[in-house]
């Protein structure tokens, strides 16, 4: 049997056995235990569930059910998640104790573990996934099969629609349908900047040139964003599938995949899928039979954020320091080794089988004007229901944060969101009905990013969170052009003086000026928005670079050398908690009755005012 | 093929360049100029330190003018208050992570950065802040890195990386305390460095220069118990006039020596009547070598920066290399000897100073190797630089001194021994020397054409008499690896080779003036210096090392035969295998 | 004490051996292979730096300029338990810097360091993807998560 016959059939039973996976029957012979195998839940001993698991039905003797390690469900922080199959029960922060229960009761009793239910906005307990609300306004197509499939499992993969795309590009289309179909869905680069993506493949694919590359960009440096690694974690397969489709555009054969070394489960999953494509015949020579073929490699960061740039990320494929090119030329005439190369980043890839299978037109139905489809975000920060969230470009920034994310946890009010990490900017409240499109973003003075969405209450101070982005810079500057080596330091170290109150006048003038010059000198993307952090909170949030300066104060209490902080008596109702909470023994006061702080010894950490439920401390 | 023209504007101009021009270049060739600092000709151009921005209508941001190829209808401003404020902006953050201790500086005056200063009229640092302070190696005998005024150009780099693929220094750590290292941080003594000095000729600032040894020079002038004796090589007379303001490619060999009588020393001697002294031993082994067919190629040992290289890559060629010392050696060890018995000078009272355009030459001259009777050779080395600098030193008017002749009895040397200092010479000089001594004859030619010249490995099959033989001529050390990794394969016939470790060979020496960046683009510093060495060598009364007088009536007097016992004591040495990396001490 | 080293050595260079035999002298490979002998020894041992860089024919200094521009490369050995402060946007909202201050104040240390006895070294990282579970933490690649001042005192406490 060839190739095709050989997945065809894989794809015919396969999908007929898991369709419990997507479809509630009652009465169904199999049970299907999902557990989220992500690194959240991962750090949560979803590992021991899933062994716990497995032991029990061993134990018990159960047949037909089958406990299944998937990728990323998106709802983190009820994490670990257990979804049972084909009901499409939902149990939340389950800890493997709870496994013997779960047996027991759901399984063998039929009935649910009410205590394990997830609680929705509005406090009811909710039973199914769909049902929650986190879930409702979301349209996942780069995450489609995450949470849904074992992604270690390529059979699964292939069940639903998996290599089905690459079928079609092969036997059916020829690269330029292929480029034609991509131009024409509006699918632009997830990885920040937003570069249509058919345009960047026709670039590449136009260079008259025998050796040409196919590069993933799978280096997720932006702290806080963790779309990537879900992808790669819950489906590494639609990434295999979409570079082989890529290679056949372009007219490349060798692929390239470089991956954070600090995602150890990525990096694993993903050598699964690319030997068990291999073993296949999916990678490699000849592909179904054709003409085309194409292998992919692994090379692994090391910890530089500078690297997923993409001519940096080029030189570190090389083996060398990340340090970025001047651009032009661009990557698609001289990329790596000289040669012409095509980048782009995981959730991009991730959309690409989806277009060919459903269609330009479907794609483009989805999203806004300038920005079509969809865009994963890694939601967190202050908001109740941290996670991954795939939405349609266009859902404002509220839908996202309220809706979605659940509102501001503690009582607390909304600040600013900050999008796009390092080179992104603030939203304040009065932009949070801004639809999420690249150029919207752009306008308001941040950015898509690669989709990291951290959300801040009115505890943040906003100089402390510029100074907090710059020392991520700073660290992270590769150090080859001066504005960013030196430039970036001296930001900080302005912001640092601003921050311990001894910030003038005149120095935030300088801040000012560096932030205008260091943009437009700086060699690459990196060092050019290295200033949107400042920019953007000076723009929104003056009043309190101004407060720092003149009247040494700062609100939050963030910034220590400013901060001082006190019980209000008026709230304290006497409960302990910041007493109990303090690391040195700082608060003193009966119970019932009203707390002190020794200034003395109080080394100001802010963990009282965290941890008080009347907010009786700043 | 035609090249095609592209048209643009700058500052107003009109620019008619061919395609590929940088718009750096274009702009000079209409007189305007763009401030660089990390750009060097066709060494490193990389667009770093971001000083040559410019701005071009209708495009975001600024253009990278040392990189940036001209495009038909480009409109370029090069000096807009914009692109004004934002150079000034890049140069006051160097700045204000710099040691501005300008007027101590080595480079003081001669600084590509302290004239950026003064060109921006920099009348305070705005942007000042935490500085990096590292310690200064000085403990090689040839260089000092001084990390404290590196404003990190790479040109160092691209010099030690790309040209002469060594690679003892390279970019390490990132960020803020990005600098340029070897491994580990240790000293350049403990590395790979051969100590060419070449990255001393690239470094716009004091961040990289010699070990100074004029100080010891003075104290001996001053002493007058000791007989101080100073030999200049070839190539510092056709450049030491470029310290004092004089065209690049003078030959100042008559005010060198007047303005080193004035400074004290008792003697001025010429090295290159040493370099007469090479041929007629190197010539002579090579005849032997040739004849019983000896570890050929036989390859020239006079660049200490090339010797310590093979010593270090190539230990199992070692036994190519001509067991001469170079010149100045062969000199030193002669004056100790056979000057000093003439003269009746105790030796050891005897002090000797090499002038050279090399850096190498102060590693060189402290070896093991390079004594006799416990006494060194010679016992200090200064470069031309610092020659510059004790004649400024001493307050003399060099460019208004008297021509002087050379002293008796070591005075006169031949135009071969003059070419020693330019890539081909020395093996011209040989050639000349070996054939008329194979064959007896009179040459008909003697101006070796084959091997002149600037390309990077010159080869040529020369015929003596009735045999042909293959020699090869290489300089730069990235040269000299392809050569060795021929021989290594067993691939190379030839049977000479000459090798020197400067692209250019001495006259290129990492001990001679500093030229800028600036210069480098638009002079063509390498053949005005060399069209200087074989003037020297056509106007020369003799131009064969054999016919040289002196030397005759020293074999005849003291050495003997060329090859001889006493010359193979005094003239000839010996080589070993040096480990790469003295980092392994405490392993781990 | 000398002999023993010696011996230290030829095992480690045996080791490295078999490390680098499994890839071509090809100068792409040199990040994977340091990121291999990292993971190996929890440093990359001067003698590593010298055999990789004779196996793939690159100058120690670019070697060494590699190693110190990828924050995963250490050049000295670790401690027995290294503790990692995430500090990446979601951890550091939700706090994460006052732990890593606690933490270096409770060891005496900055970051990249390590204790006088060896015990224990302090680092940052940028995101380990746990943002569900802000602010955390990790002791030897284990994550904690929720992590407060009072949780750190207690994983340090309960460390021998």
């Amino acid at each position: 049997m060839n190739t095709l016959e050989k997945i065809r059939k894989i794809r015919e039973e396969k999908r007929k056995e898991l369709d419990l996976r997507v479809n509630s029957k009652v009465g169904a012979k199999e049970k299907h235990i999902l557990v989220c195998h992500g690194t959240g839940c991962t750090s949560s001993k979803s590992p021991k569930i899933i062994e716990n698991f497995r032991k029990i039905i061993k134990e018990k003797k159960l047949e037909n059910v089958r406990v299944i390690q998937t990728g990323c469900f998106g709802l983190c922080a009820k994490g670990p998640i257990v979804i049972i199959r084909p009901d499409d029960t939902f149990y939340a922060m389950v800890s493997p104790e709870d496994c013997e229960e779960i047996i027991q009761t759901h399984i063998i009793e039929g009935k649910t573990v009410d205590r394990l239910l997830c609680k929705d906005i509005d406090g009811s307990k909710v039973q199914k996934l769909d049902d929650l609300t986190f879930y409702k306004k979301q349209k996942r197509i780069a995450l489609k099969n995450c949470g849904k499939i074992d992604p270690e499992n390529i059979d699964e993969y292939i069940a639903f629609d998996g290599y089905k795309a690459l079928e079609k590009v092969l036997l059916e289309m020829t690269p330029d349908e292929v480029i034609n179909e991509i131009e024409a869905s509006g699918l632009r680069g997830r990885g920040g900047a937003g570069f249509p993506t058919g345009k960047k493949w026709r670039l590449t694919k136009d260079v008259a040139e025998k050796q040409k590359y196919v590069v993933c960009n799978a280096d997720e440096g932006d702290p806080g964003a963790f779309m990537d690694r879900s992808i790669l974690e819950g489906d590494p397969h639609s990434v295999v599938e979409s570079m082989i489709i890529a290679g056949f555009a372009i007219g490349a054969n060798q692929g390239y995949i470089y991956v954070r070394a600090e995602y150890p489960i990525a990096v694993q999953r993903f050598g699964v899928a690319i030997k068990q494509a291999r073993e296949y015949g999916l990678l490699g020579n000849n592909i179904f039979g054709t003409n085309f073929s194409f292998d992919i490699e692994i090379r692994l960061g090391a910890g530089a954020f500078v690297c997923g740039e993409e001519t940096a990320l080029l030189e570190s494929i090389e083996g060398k320091r990340g340090q970025p090119r001047v651009k032009p030329p661009y990557p698609a005439n001289s990329g790596l080794w000289g040669k012409p190369t095509l980048i782009n980043n995981v959730e991009t890839y991730a959309n690409i089988t989806r277009i060919i299978l459903n269609g330009a037109k479907w794609y483009s139905s989805i999203g806004t004007e300038g920005s079509k489809g969809t865009k994963v975000f890694a939601l967190g920060g202050n908001v109740v229901n941290v996670g991954l969230v795939e939405v349609p470009m266009g859902t404002t920034l509220r839908e996202i944060v309220y809706d979605i994310g659940g509102g501001i946890p503690n009582g607390r009010d909304f600040k600013a969101a900050q999008t796009g990490g390092p080179s992104g900017g603030c939203i304040p409240k009065q932009h949070l009905d801004t639809p999420i499109d690249y150029e919207s973003l752009k306008e308001i003075g941040s950015m898509m990013g690669s989709g990291g969405l951290i959300v801040m209450d009115d505890t943040k101070c906003m100089v402390n969170l510029a100074k907090f982005y710059l020392s991520f810079t700073v660290d992270e500057s590769c150090g080859k052009c001066t504005p960013c080596r030196i430039g970036t330091k001296r930001m900080l170290e302005l912001l640092e003086k601003i921050s311990n109150g001894e910030g003038t006048p005149l120095d935030l003038e300088k801040l000012e000026e560096l932030a205008t010059n260091i943009p437009k000198t700086a060699v690459c993307g990196l060092g050019q928005s290295a200033p949107n952090p400042v920019l953007s909170t000076l723009k929104y949030f003056r009043n309190e670079y101004e407060e720092h300066v003149q009247e040494k104060l700062c609100k939050t209490g963030e910034c220590k050398a400013l901060a001082k902080i006190q019980i209000d008596e008026e709230k304290c109702r006497g409960c302990s908690m910041c007493k109990r909470n303090c690391p040195v023994e700082a608060i003193s006061g009966e119970p019932g009755k009203k707390h002190h702080i020794d200034e003395e010894k109080c080394i100001k950490c802010g963990t009282c005012i965290t941890v008080c439920p009347f907010h009786a401390i700043a | 093929m035609s090249q095609n023209m592209v048209n643009l504007k700058i500052d107003n101009k009109d620019v008619k360049v061919p395609e590929g021009t940088t718009i750096l270049e274009a702009a000079r060739k209409v007189n305007i100029d763009i401030p660089t600092l990390c750009f060097l000709k066709d060494i490193n151009e990389v667009g770093d330190c971001r000083m040559c921005i410019t701005k071009v209508e209708g495009r975001r941001g600024f253009a990278t003018s040392c990189i940036q190829k001209v495009e038909e209808g480009m409109v370029v401003h090069t000096n807009s208050p914009e692109v004004i404020e934002a150079r000034r902006m890049i140069l006051d953050l160097i700045l204000s992570n710099h040691h501005r201790d300008c007027l101590t500086c080595i480079r003081n005056g001669n600084c590509e950065l302290q004239a950026l200063a003064t060109k921006l009229n920099m009348d305070n640092i705005r942007y000042d802040g935490e500085k990096n302070e590292y310690e200064v190696d000085d403990k090689s005998p040839s260089i000092v890195r001084d990390f404290n005024k590196c404003i990190l150009c790479r040109r160092c780099v691209a010099t030690c990386k790309n040209v002469q693929n060594i690679g003892a220094i390279d970019s390490s750590s990132r960020g803020f305390t990005s600098c340029i290292s070897t491994v580990g941080n240790c000293s350049l003594n403990d590395v790979n460095c051969t100590f060419c000095g070449q990255c001393i000729e690239s470094c716009p600032t004091g961040a990289l220069h010699e070990k100074d040894s004029t100080k010891e020079v003075w104290e001996k002038l001053k002493d007058e118990n000791t007989y101080v004796v100073v030999q200049t090589a070839p190539a510092v007379r056709v450049a030491l006039g470029e310290e004092f303001g004089m065209p690049i490619g003078t030959n100042v060999a008559g005010k060198m020596v007047t303005a080193l009588k004035r400074l004290g020393f008792d003697k001025v001697f010429d090295t290159n009547t040493g370099a007469d002294f090479t041929i007629m031993e190197e010539g002579t082994e090579f005849v032997k070598r040739l004849k019983e067919n000896d570890n050929l190629p036989m390859i020239t040992s006079c660049s200490p920066g090339w010797v310590k290289y093979i010593e270090m890559n190539y230990p199992e060629n070692l036994p190519h290399l001509s067991s001469c010392k170079s010149p100045h050696e062969m000199f030193g060890a002669l004056i100790k000897t056979y000057f000093a018995a003439k003269y009746k000078i105790n030796p050891e009272k005897i002090y000797v100073v090499s002038v050279m355009p090399c850096i190498a030459k102060k590693f060189e001259r402290q070896r093991d190797e390079m004594k006799e009777n416990g006494l060194y050779d010679v016992d200090s080395v200064i470069t031309t630089r610092e020659l510059a600098r004790m004649i400024k030193q001493a307050n003399i008017d060099f460019t208004g001194l008297e021509d002087e002749p050379f002293d008796d009895p070591m005075g006169e040397a031949t135009g071969a021994g003059a070419i020693f200092g330019v890539t081909g010479g020395v093996m011209e000089a040989a050639l000349r020397t070996v054939s008329e001594i194979v064959t007896g004859k009179e040459l008909q030619k003697i101006n070796f054409e084959e091997v002149r010249g600037q390309k990077g490995i010159k080869k040529a099959t020369i015929k003596i008499g009735k045999d042909e033989i293959k020699v090869a001529v290489a300089h730069g050390l990235g040269n000299a690896r392809q050569i060795m990794e021929e021989i290594k394969a067993g691939k190379a016939d030839y049977q000479f080779v000459e090798i020197m470790a400067c692209p250019g060979g001495c006259i290129m020496g990492g001990g001679q003036p500093i030229q800028s960046a600036k210069t480098r683009m638009t002079v063509n510093v390498r053949e005005k210096r060399a069209k200087a060495m074989y003037t020297i060598d056509e106007k020369s009364n003799i131009r064969k090392s054999h016919e040289n007088e002196i030397l005759k009536k020293i074999y005849k007097e003291y050495l003997g035969e060329p090859g001889g016992h006493l010359a193979h004591e005094l003239l000839h040495t010996h080589y070993e295998a040096k480990p790469k990396y003295k980092i392994l001490d405490n392993a781990n | 004490m000398e002999k023993n080293s010696c011996c230290m050595d030829k095992k480690l260079e045996k080791e490295l051996n078999e490390i680098l035999e499994k890839y071509t002298d090809s100068k792409d490979n040199l990040i994977t292979i340091l990121n291999e002998v990292q993971m190996k020894y929890g440093y990359i041992p001067k003698i590593a730096q010298m055999k990789i860089s004779e196996y793939l024919k690159i100058p120690m200094a670019e070697v060494y300029g590699v190693i110190t521009f990828y924050s995963r490369f250490t050049l000295k050995p670790k401690g027995k338990y290294t503790i990692s402060v995430c500090l990446g946007t979601a951890c550091f909202v939700k706090g994460s810097e006052k732990i890593m201050e606690r933490l270096k104040q409770r060891l005496n240390i900055g970051e990249g360091e390590t204790t006088p006895d060896g015990k224990f070294s302090v680092d940052s990282t940028r995101c380990v993807g746990a943002c569900g579970i802000a602010p955390v933490f990790t002791v030897n690649g284990e994550v904690y998560g929720k992590a407060t001042v009072k949780k750190l005192d207690e994983v340090l406490d309960s460390l021998q």
